[in-house]
């Protein structure tokens, strides 16, 4: 922010030497970005080279160590968890956020916020521990045989809930007070006020707020892999056990070698790509308003 | 040279409107500035001053706002180095010493030159700290030469039997008065030959402010002071000579140089005259 | 739409929304409830001081402890200077629109969102395999460090840009260096934000799993030194709920040291982010 003249003219030794110093550091951070993507592009190159792009969804199936690379249903499974856990997630979020902000008594809202925060910051392991030991035994009474995608949906939505929430009740928060001050002289009731005026304002950082959480819904590993039950397959039903491509990495690298390995640090790169993608549209779409 | 004044009665300015001494320093050009112009961007700030300040004076620099008083005060110390996009040109001089060239040591000019804000801006320590640490950055690194230049710098401003007993507790915690003096203080520890203050009492309630302007007035004649004031009246109780900023099509110039009583008596320039008028109308 | 319809809506909503508070709040508590009522019988001082034995299902985490505490102060060794020179340098030595700066503030915002289990396969890559350290505590801590960069620098900075200018000027017009002024100054001023990036930072490294399952590996044995295999609270969690039958009741215990820890973590954070600075505001 200043400075950036005086280092020029700077005459003290130093000080150069520190402004040395911190740039490299800025460096190694800059640069450590384009250092994942680079291994992540030469450790999955023999992927390319002796299978082929083509081969990950023509394949017959996923079975490394006899030749196949079909990495398509496990792609499925991702988008199906992810799908679901969102679109669940999304309304629940949006409308705790109206409960805390606008319905419940003060001294409610404050706990039921105190409790939210408390819950996003719950590490995923163990919900993955819960869905495991409680949920998908309840999943197997109601529709054998537990493991599931429905198991992976709720449990990723139980994850991500608290923070949309949160992130929704912050963007509820800056609603200019002059509005709903506006809307309640009109005699709205509080449900049109809502809908008319709150909504319509908040959207923008709601959505920013549930993309966030799509990426990070898709990048879920442990929870997934704990409750999904990890067979390589289209799912027919919810009640399916499904395996996504983030636990198909955690499950096989401790033993994957040659293109194996290469092929798993393909999906690695994928799902960076596809997370990136994700970011990236989330901030276009928030400079675009912003100037728009 | 000359005498500094006797030590003022605190807390009575106006006891300096009586003064009837014309001039009370002698001309002996320490800084001099030929044409000086600074730009922020695109944007002149100041254009072509050209005046010389001489050797233990106090030169008062008034003008409207906007019409790049502060911007020529950071012109003479380099703090427009701090700003990426801020160009001067022209010369300034102290002594023989080229300030604006890029070979100078910056660090040390800016010791020999103290500046004071507007805002106190004392640093988040303690008292002691404060003046200490800028000393012992500048070299002056033996604890009793240490102690001996805060309490003296101390005395100077009146500040000593207030906070002796309690250099220990944060700065942040004194009165806005007692923090501008403490501001003058710490540069007055460095033992600068110039001192430069943007409007110091502005900031400050009408009893620190007097406090503060007879402190500035009895630094006078050991230090070559040059202050920029929105209030004329303090211009022409403290200064001996004052300088005339007006901004022409955006940007600043000075457009009178004068002795403080040939500006308030006889000023050559009808924008002077209207200016001192309208003031004191 | 008529008066009467639009009460029917708003009753309509408040009722679907307090239902919908209500039930997730139940849900919540009774996960809650789970762990505590599963995990508490097994919590004993023996549980912290003693070794896994028979895979887990007994004995304690003390081994799990030491080396979930080595990983992560390797992982705050690492990251905390770059972090810190990271942050330093973007807030004072560059402009925002620098090429540099820009460069490194777009590449912290997507490290942020990076998948964990990239970074994991990033650490196997690069410091498993090509730096040689196998699975070891080292590979897991400097995988770590990857990952809390952003928090750590994007926190730290917003600390130093929230300290006033004039304590850069007037540094400055006392003909202090850069150096002096970073060091004496601004670091000081700027430390409770770097304790809160440290502490959120912390934060995140704790409850970090899909990283560290091939950087750090999974054995639980008492590391002996950094270039040892050492398995996390989140591993031991995941192994013995999934590999471990009856390992049920000591993955509960474990879980509520390590939310325990989370929590405490997080709370501190916040705590002081809201007390440190509002002290610090009142004073100036
Ligand atoms: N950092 C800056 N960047 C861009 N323009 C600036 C900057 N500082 C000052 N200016 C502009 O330069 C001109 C002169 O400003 P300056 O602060 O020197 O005036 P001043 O006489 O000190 O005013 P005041 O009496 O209000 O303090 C003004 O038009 C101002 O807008
Ligand atoms: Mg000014």
């Amino acid at each position: 922010m200043i400075w950036s003249n005086a280092i020029t003219s700077s005459p003290a030794k130093g000080d150069r030497f520190l402004f040395h110093v911190l740039r490299s550091f800025a460096g190694i951070a800059g640069i450590l970005v384009v250092g994942i993507l680079t291994f992540l592009v030469s450790e999955s190159l023999p992927a390319f080279q002796q299978i082929g792009i083509t081969a990950f969804v023509t394949d017959p199936s996923w079975h490394p160590t006899e030749g196949t690379y079909n990495l398509l249903p496990m792609f499925i499974g991702t988008m199906y968890a992810t799908i679901g856990a969102v679109t669940l997630a999304t309304p629940l979020g949006i409308l705790t956020a109206l409960f805390c902000q606008y319905y419940a008594p003060q001294a409610i809202a404050s706990g039921y916020r105190a409790f939210i925060e408390l819950l996003a910051g719950i590490p995923s392991v163990v919900y993955g521990l819960w869905g495991l030991v409680v949920l998908v035994p309840l999943i197997a009474d109601l529709r054998p045989p537990g493991p599931s995608l429905f198991a992976g949906i709720l449990i990723l939505t139980i994850m991500i809930f608290p923070t949309v929430t949160l992130v929704s009740l912050s963007a509820l928060q800056q609603v200019p007070k002059e509005y709903i001050q506006g809307a309640t002289a009109l005699g709205c009731t509080r449900w049109s006020m809502i809908r008319q005026i709150i909504l319509p304002n908040t959207w923008p950082g709601i959505l920013t707020g549930v993309t966030l959480q799509t990426g990070r819904a898709i990048g879920e590993t442990m929870a997934i892999l704990m409750v999904c039950g990890n067979v390589v397959q289209y799912p027919s039903s919810l009640f399916d056990p499904i395996r996504t491509l983030t636990a198909n990495i955690a499950l096989e690298m401790a033993y994957a070698t040659d293109t194996h390995r290469a092929s798993l640090f393909l999906t690695g790169l994928f799902l960076l790509t596809i997370v990136i993608v994700v970011i990236m549209s989330t901030q276009q779409a928030r400079s675009n308003q912003a100037y728009g | 040279m000359r005498t500094p004044r006797k030590t003022p009665t605190p807390y009575i300015a106006s006891a300096y409107s009586t003064r009837n001494i014309a001039l009370c320093c002698d001309p002996d050009p320490l800084i001099q500035t030929r044409d000086l112009s600074l730009s922020y961007g695109n944007h002149q700030a100041i254009k072509n001053i050209s005046l010389t300040i001489h050797r233990g004076c106090l030169t008062a620099i008034v003008g409207p706002s906007g019409s790049g008083k502060t911007s020529f005060l950071q012109c003479l110390n380099r703090l427009t180095d701090l700003l990426p996009d801020c160009t001067v040109s022209g010369r300034a001089t102290i002594e023989n010493l080229d300030i604006l060239s890029p070979t100078i040591d910056v660090l040390q000019l800016r010791r020999r030159i103290g500046m004071i804000f507007q805002k106190p801006n004392p640093f988040p320590m303690s008292i002691q700290k404060n003046l200490e640490f800028p000393l012992k950055e500048h070299g002056v690194t033996a604890t009793h030469l240490i102690q001996e230049r805060i309490q003296r710098a101390l005395m100077d401003v009146g500040l000593w039997n207030e906070v002796k007993d309690r250099m220990d507790t944060s700065a942040l915690r004194l009165s806005g008065g007692q923090q501008q003096r403490l501001c003058i203080a710490r540069a007055l520890v460095l033992s600068p030959d110039v001192l430069l203050m943007d409007e110091p009492c502005s900031a400050l309630d009408p009893l620190s402010s007097g406090t503060v302007e007879d402190l500035i007035f009895s630094l006078r004649g050991q230090y070559t002071i040059i202050i920029v004031t929105h209030n004329l009246a303090q211009a022409h109780r403290i200064a001996d000579y004052v300088g005339v900023f007006w901004s022409q099509a955006q940007a600043g110039e000075l457009i009178e140089f004068a002795p403080t009583h040939a500006i308030f008596e006889h000023p050559q320039q009808d924008l002077t005259a209207a200016y001192i008028n309208g003031i004191r109308g | 739409m008529d008066k009467h319809s639009l009460f029917t809506y708003d009753m309509l909503s408040t009722t679907i929304i307090w239902t919908v508070a209500g039930l997730l709040g139940c849900l919540f508590f009774w996960l809650l409830g789970d762990l505590m009522r599963q995990g508490i019988p097994h919590l004993s001082w023996e549980f912290i001081s003693e070794p896994p034995a028979n895979a887990g299902r007994s004995g304690g985490i003390t081994s799990i402890l030491v080396s979930t505490g080595l990983i992560l102060l390797i992982c705050m060794v690492v990251a905390l200077p770059i972090g810190l020179g990271t942050a330093i340098f973007l807030s004072e030595y560059t402009a925002e629109t620098h090429p540099l700066a820009t460069f490194t503030g777009r590449s912290l915002d997507v490290l942020a969102s990076v998948p964990s289990i990239v970074f994991g396969l990033f650490g196997n890559a690069f410091f498993c395999q090509l730096l040689g350290l196998g699975f070891s505590i080292l590979s897991g801590g400097l995988t770590l460090a990857c990952m809390v960069l952003p928090i750590l620098v994007r926190t730290t900075e917003q600390g130093f840009r929230a300290l006033p200018l004039e304590y850069r000027t007037s540094a400055a017009a006392l003909g202090l260096s850069k150096r002096a002024t970073l060091i004496h100054l601004l670091l000081p001023a700027a430390i409770p934000a770097l304790v809160v990036g440290f502490i959120l930072g912390l934060g995140r490294a704790i409850a970090e799993t899909a990283a560290l399952i091939f950087t750090s590996g999974y054995v639980s044995r008492m590391p002996t030194s950094l270039f040892d295999s050492g398995r996390t609270l989140s591993i031991h969690i995941y192994d013995l709920s999934m590999n471990v039958p009856g390992g049920d009741q000591a993955a509960y215990a474990t879980a509520l040291v390590l939310i325990l820890c989370v929590l405490t973590l997080n709370s501190l954070a916040q705590w002081m982010a809201k007390h440190w600075t509002y002290t610090r505001r009142m004073n100036i």
